[in-house]
């Protein structure tokens, strides 16, 4: 069975007068550990379609089914729930609390989630280790370096232990070797079972996918499953 | 999300951002000092009314003469147009009152006294001997007036300090003569210093027997009977047998006025009483004001920190989550700012009663309850619009703002 599926989707955005389709007559299927990369130009629905896919925005047309289950006509508390238990989100700009320590950040979906602190703290230290991050416990954001905070992001990403991970250019406010760093780390992630889905410009990252969307104009332009080209880069 | 977690996350946003959360809680601060300070003002200024006329006597009833109360229209005042005058056979005749148990006639003028080449004006009081007991004045030297014959002016007198001080200087005075307007009285005693009092400075006063006072201001008339009941309870007897036996002697024509110290300082106390009120809600209008500040700068934190309640939101907090959040922020600052308040009105309170010892300027229970729950209300009340704002941002666009 497949983890998303999409049908027939319609995303519009009211523009002054103009109608704007962000995404039109889209169908989609991804499978339960796929690692999927999602490229086009700017302004033609990735961003939309990865916000739907977190439901963060709702279709005005169409289905989205996550497990078999239509999570389209939730209420906004239910899809907050979700959200919660099987989506995590790894930003561009990362997305930290500015206030609050690596650790806390990390901890932050289980606090939502209201776990009890005995537990997130026993978690939170597990994924410091696993993450590399046992030493910077205690550092807020701007004490971090980009690829620190990315990691944290990611942390915070799967401390729910979600079914499927949404990547926003995940390495775009970072070099490239950080960058490469972070890469692996999701792809890790996506080896251990977790569907990842990344949105991306860079062609090299996208490349790394083993299935490729290419969007244009709100639709599916090209979908292709290669098998990733591996290349001795960083 | 947990309760405590709520408050941690609260708290850790407000004291994130220092600027804001000190100035809200210091608008927040002020207006609850200010309901404190300005009640414990309103409030001394009554009880040190309500004090100071209490000293004046106990259980008193007080005679005037004149028909000025306003107990209606009486046809017998339409047709004698001059009262009659209180006279010191009156105030004998009050003796007869069954709840009364003791009086003091008072007539009172102004008059040079001099001793050895000094010369001032003072203020002097005709009565008897029972005066100094009933108005609770103490002797420093000496003795009262003879308990003698009401009309018989004995030429001697009791001083005030500041005269003694000013006439005497360090020189004993009992038992001097001095001269007041065209008598020379001998001084039986000095009254205690009692500094400023309702009504007249007691230590610019000569108290004379009554005969005397009014053969020097040349009248037979009195300025007041002084009647003390015997008990509280029995205040309203005295007041309506000194009325019938004033109105027996005068021909059945009510034209005195019997004021009760009880009504008066009843009225007294409502009087400010009632401008203590007033005082607490000119100072709760800061406090309104004050709430309305929180709602905006949590409007502001909400604008803040959009990025932030993007990302919670993606992270699966629910819109009661974030509202609680947001609530439980707005109820933090006012919650401190009402503490950090009560605690400078407390101090300014303390303050004012240092530099004004005799003034009792403590803040009433009910307007320390009434301001601090005010503060607590007006904050949560006021927070609710942003928290409600901030629940239903979209997350979309909120993640947008980052």
């Amino acid at each position: 069975m497949a983890l998303i599926e999409l049908t027939n989707i319609e995303r519009v955005f009211q523009l002054g007068d103009s109608t704007v389709h962000a995404l039109a007559a889209l169908n989609l299927s991804i499978n339960a550990g796929e690692y999927v990369a999602v490229m086009g130009p700017s302004g033609s629905g990735k961003s939309t379609l990865l916000n739907l896919l977190g439901l963060l925005d709702r279709p005005n047309s169409g289905t989205y089914r996550l497990e078999g289950r239509d999570v389209t006509t939730l209420s906004p508390d239910e899809q907050a729930r979700v959200r919660s238990e099987r989506i995590g989100f790894v930003f561009q700009s990362f997305h930290l609390v500015p206030r609050l320590t690596a650790a806390e950040n990390i901890a932050l979906p289980m606090t939502l989630a209201g776990i009890p602190a005995k537990e997130r703290n026993a978690r939170v230290a597990k994924a410091l280790a696993g993450f590399g991050l046992e030493n910077r416990a205690d550092h807020r954001p701007d004490q971090l370096s980009g690829g620190q905070r990315q990691r944290v992001a990611i942390a915070r990403a799967t401390i729910m232990q979600p079914a499927l991970i949404l990547a926003d250019e995940p390495t775009g406010n970072l070099d490239r070797h950080t960058g490469e760093e972070v890469v692996n780390l999701l792809e890790a992630l996506n080896a251990s079972g977790v569907t990842l889905v990344v949105v991306t410009h860079d062609q090299a990252m996208g490349a790394r996918a083993r299935r490729q969307l290419v969007m244009e104009d709100g639709r599916l332009k090209s979908d292709s499953h290669v098998s990733p080209p591996f290349q001795g880069e960083g | 999300m947990r309760l405590a977690d709520t408050l941690r996350f609260a708290r850790d946003a407000a004291t994130g951002y220092p600027m804001r959360t000190t100035l809200s809680v210091l608008a927040m601060s002020i207006g609850v000092a200010a309901v404190v300070i300005l009640t414990a003002l309103g409030d001394g200024a009554r009880r040190y009314v309500v004090g100071q006329f209490s000293s004046i006597g106990t259980n008193l009833v007080i005679v005037l003469p004149g028909r000025s109360g306003t107990g209606g229209f009486n046809p017998a005042n339409a047709i004698t147009t001059t009262p009659r005058d209180l006279t010191i056979d009156d105030a004998g005749a009050l003796r007869r009152a069954s709840a009364v148990s003791r009086l003091a006639p008072l007539a009172v003028g102004t008059s040079e006294v001099s001793f050895g080449g000094r010369l001032r004006e003072v203020m002097v009081a005709g009565s008897t001997s029972e005066f100094i007991p009933i108005r609770n004045f103490e002797l420093a030297q000496g003795q009262g007036l003879p308990d003698d014959d009401w009309n018989r002016g004995t030429p001697v007198a009791v001083i005030g300090a500041t005269i003694r001080d000013e006439m005497f200087g360090s020189e004993p005075a009992v038992g001097k003569l001095i001269r007041v307007g065209d008598r020379r009285l001998r001084v039986v005693g000095v009254l205690k210093s009692l500094g400023q009092g309702l009504g007249m400075n007691t230590d610019e006063l000569i108290i004379v027997p009554v005969a005397l006072a009014q053969a020097m201001f040349n009248s037979n008339t009195l300025f007041r009977i002084l009647v003390e009941a015997k008990s509280r309870e029995a205040i309203p007897e005295a007041k309506e047998q000194v009325m019938e036996i004033l109105k027996q002697r005068h021909r059945g024509e009510e034209d005195v006025t019997v004021i009760t110290q009880d009504a008066v300082l009843a009225t007294f106390d409502k009087l400010l009483g009632a401008l203590t009120l007033g005082v607490a809600g000119i100072a709760a209008i800061s406090l309104a004001v004050a709430g309305i500040l929180v709602m905006n700068v949590m409007l502001v934190a909400v604008t803040q920190r959009t990025g932030e309640i993007g990302l919670l939101k993606a992270l699966g907090a629910t819109a009661r989550t974030i509202r609680l959040a947001f609530l439980a922020e707005a109820a933090m600052l006012s919650t401190v700012g009402a503490v950090v308040g009560y605690l400078l009105g407390q101090l300014g309170a303390f303050g004012l009663r240092q530099a004004f010892p005799v003034f009792p300027a403590y803040p009433p229970d009910w307007a320390v309850i009434a301001g601090l729950s005010t503060a607590l209300i007006t904050g949560l009340l006021f927070g609710v619009m942003p928290a409600r704002r901030a629940a239903r941002l979209d997350p979309v666009q909120a993640l947008m703002k980052h």
